[in-house]
């Protein structure tokens, strides 16, 4: 009886496939295993800093300034507060408002592109209101909707979510408006499908592709102009660490601390530098048009 | 062409009309009275009575829009409230370190993203085109203020070649303008040099793949002619293009840099005014930004005619 045989036997063949296959995805992709890996263990260093990052917030003035040393890892800040535990909470305000402007951004922004793509009474008026949007300096309409309103880090993340929106529109507005002359969609409109079953059925999923591409780059540039904000003190109130306002209140020790600037600044540098590493390995993956392009 | 400019010129009008609402609402939408945040924590009613009455804040909003959009018109911005001093008169003595800034940091970015642009896109593959995107990447994930304080510990702090920070007039002549200016060009242009750069190398490759590319090589034509005259000039659209696009990068980086290195520009006195909450200043000041950068781009549009002869308008 050969059966039996059969049955156990592919077992560990799939495995073995599996791990080849997983193999050759990160020989081919390098960029998006690399990005990925830095990213996830930043996640995890930032979700589980209670259990190992130490004391954030004391003061001890006694301690103030020192350099890295084997009790103080990246050696301590102007109030005497410990550079890595704020390092590693910093990178939670970080995360949270890349990924938060990304989803929200890219939520809103298909939205509205899709209804500007669809609509030709709706296409003018939503085009010019994002061209005028897109004409403000991102940064100053950030730093003025969060000075205007109370500091919170949801504030930050709407201030970060609006100038992000037109480019997205733009972008899902293009790819309506290209697929939309498609002989499928033709085919379903023949075939007498409703519009809004056209729209979502056939439309929807063209924007997939370019979407997830271009949240990563918004999640980078969300993360860098957090920073921003948090260094020209129009961030997240003062008492949450972050790497923008730790570079910030230590600027005036530059010469006598650098660390106490260095090590946030690499971290954020990091996470960027994996985000947009990320970003780019799905693009060269997911939208080869696109990808020729850059 | 000169209908596609007025067509052009007319269509900045609807732009600038949202941007116009934006700001306006910015301050009428915000949380609270607006004449009590400018008044301050400590405000008696009276005082704030009297700036009610001052801006106008007692009218309808459509009349306190057009009253305002009316006065922008007329080249009126208002009239800062802390210091009394029209706003116009305020940005024109602010220009010069702006100008200064965004001109040198243009030409630092510009040069070296297309040099190194093209020699990558030449070598593609080689040692230099992954050195060069390399650096692209890293251009677009250093935030400007740890490039500008890097800098300093390095060239200012430790080596000592060049001032921490400040700005000195270019009346006060050319030399010590310059060595101020170096670190902050430097720093804003990193991630102008990596966006400028990649576009240059990707829209050299395509130009390098042409047919005429080859019938160039052919013909004997010697390797820097073939670069600049044949290639770099029919792969020059995108490349202004995205220097346009990229004036909104060094405007937001202006104002974070003007803070790292201590320049007395036109970020500093935003970011000034928005910590004291001077609108008049902060709703004139990105009134002139959009409107710069929505010329800028304009121009842009208009220099493809020059660069590239088959687009007609």
């Amino acid at each position: 009886m050969a059966e039996p045989i059969a049955l156990v036997a592919p077992a560990p063949v799939a495995t073995r496939d599996r791990k080849a296959q997983l193999w050759r995805f990160a020989r081919r992709n390098p960029t998006i295993v690399l990005g990925s890996a830095i990213l996830a263990f930043m996640a995890l260093a930032a979700i589980l800093a209670p259990l190992f990052a130490g004391d954030a917030l004391t003061m001890l003035p006694a301690n103030r300034l020192r350099p890295p040393s084997a009790e103080h890892w990246f050696g301590t800040d102007n109030l005497g507060r410990d550079v890595f535990a704020r390092t590693v909470y910093g990178a939670q305000i970080s995360l949270l408002v890349g990924l938060s402007v990304a989803a929200i951004s890219v939520v809103l922004g298909l939205a509205i592109g899709l209804a500007a793509g669809n609509s030709r009474r709706l296409d003018g008026p939503i085009m010019r209101v994002m061209d005028g949007v897109m004409a403000i300096p991102a940064i100053l309409l950030a730093i003025a909707l969060v000075s205007l309103s109370r500091a919170s880090v949801g504030i930050v993340i709407a201030a970060i979510v609006i100038p992000e929106v037109p480019r997205v529109v733009r972008l899902v507005r293009s790819v309506v408006l290209t697929v939309r002359e498609q002989p499928f969609v033709e085919a379903a409109i023949s075939g007498g499908s409703r519009r809004i079953k056209i729209l979502l059925r056939h439309i929807l999923p063209s924007t997939i592709a370019p979407l997830i591409v271009q949240a990563t780059y918004i999640c980078a540039s969300a993360i860098l102009v957090e920073s921003a904000l948090s260094f020209l003190g129009a961030g997240t109130p003062p008492e949450i660490p972050t790497w923008g306002n730790m570079i910030a209140s230590s600027r005036l020790f530059l010469s006598r601390a650098p660390w106490t600037i260095f090590f946030p600044g690499a971290c954020l540098a990091i996470v960027v530098l994996a985000v947009n590493l990320l970003g780019d390995g799905l693009r060269d993956r997911l939208d080869p048009r696109l990808a020729r392009r850059m | 062409m000169t209908a596609y400019i007025v067509r052009r010129l007319l269509s900045t009008i609807p732009v600038m009309t949202v941007v116009a609402i934006c700001v306006f609402l910015l301050l009428h939408l915000a949380p609270g009275d607006p004449a009590a945040i400018i008044a301050g924590d400590n405000a008696t009613p009276e005082s704030i009575a009297q700036i009610r009455a001052k801006l106008g804040l007692d009218d309808p909003l459509i009349v306190q829009f057009g009253r305002w959009v009316w006065n922008l018109l007329q080249g009126d911005f208002g009239i800062s409230i802390f210091s009394n001093v029209p706003v116009l008169e305020l940005v024109g003595q602010r220009l010069e370190p702006t100008l200064s800034l965004a001109a040198t940091t243009l030409f630092v970015a510009v040069t070296i993203a297309i040099t190194i642009g093209v020699l990558a896109a030449w070598k593609a593959g080689g040692l230099l085109d992954r050195f060069v995107m390399g650096f692209a990447a890293m251009g677009f994930s250093v935030p400007v203020f740890v490039v500008g304080y890097l800098l300093i510990y390095l060239f200012a702090i430790e080596l000592r070649w060049l001032p921490v920070q400040g700005y000195k007039p270019i009346a006060e002549g050319i030399w010590p303008w310059l060595r101020n200016l170096i670190l902050p060009s430097v720093a804003l242009g990193m991630a102008y040099v990596a966006l400028i750069a990649r576009i240059t190398r990707a829209s050299m490759l395509e130009v390098l793949a042409e047919d005429y590319m080859r019938t160039a090589k052919a013909k004997g034509v010697a390797t820097r002619p073939m670069l600049l005259r044949h290639a770099l000039k029919n792969a020059a659209v995108p490349i202004v293009t995205v220097i346009g696009i990229g004036v909104a990068l060094l405007i937001s980086g202006v104002v974070i840099t003007e803070t790292v290195f201590n320049v007395p520009g036109i970020g500093r006195l935003t970011v000034d005014a928005i910590s004291k909450r001077d609108y008049p200043i902060i709703q004139g000041v990105m009134i002139l930004c959009a409107g710069a950068y929505v010329l800028i781009n304009l121009l842009v549009d208009l220099t493809y005619t020059f660069l590239d002869p088959r687009i007609r308008y």
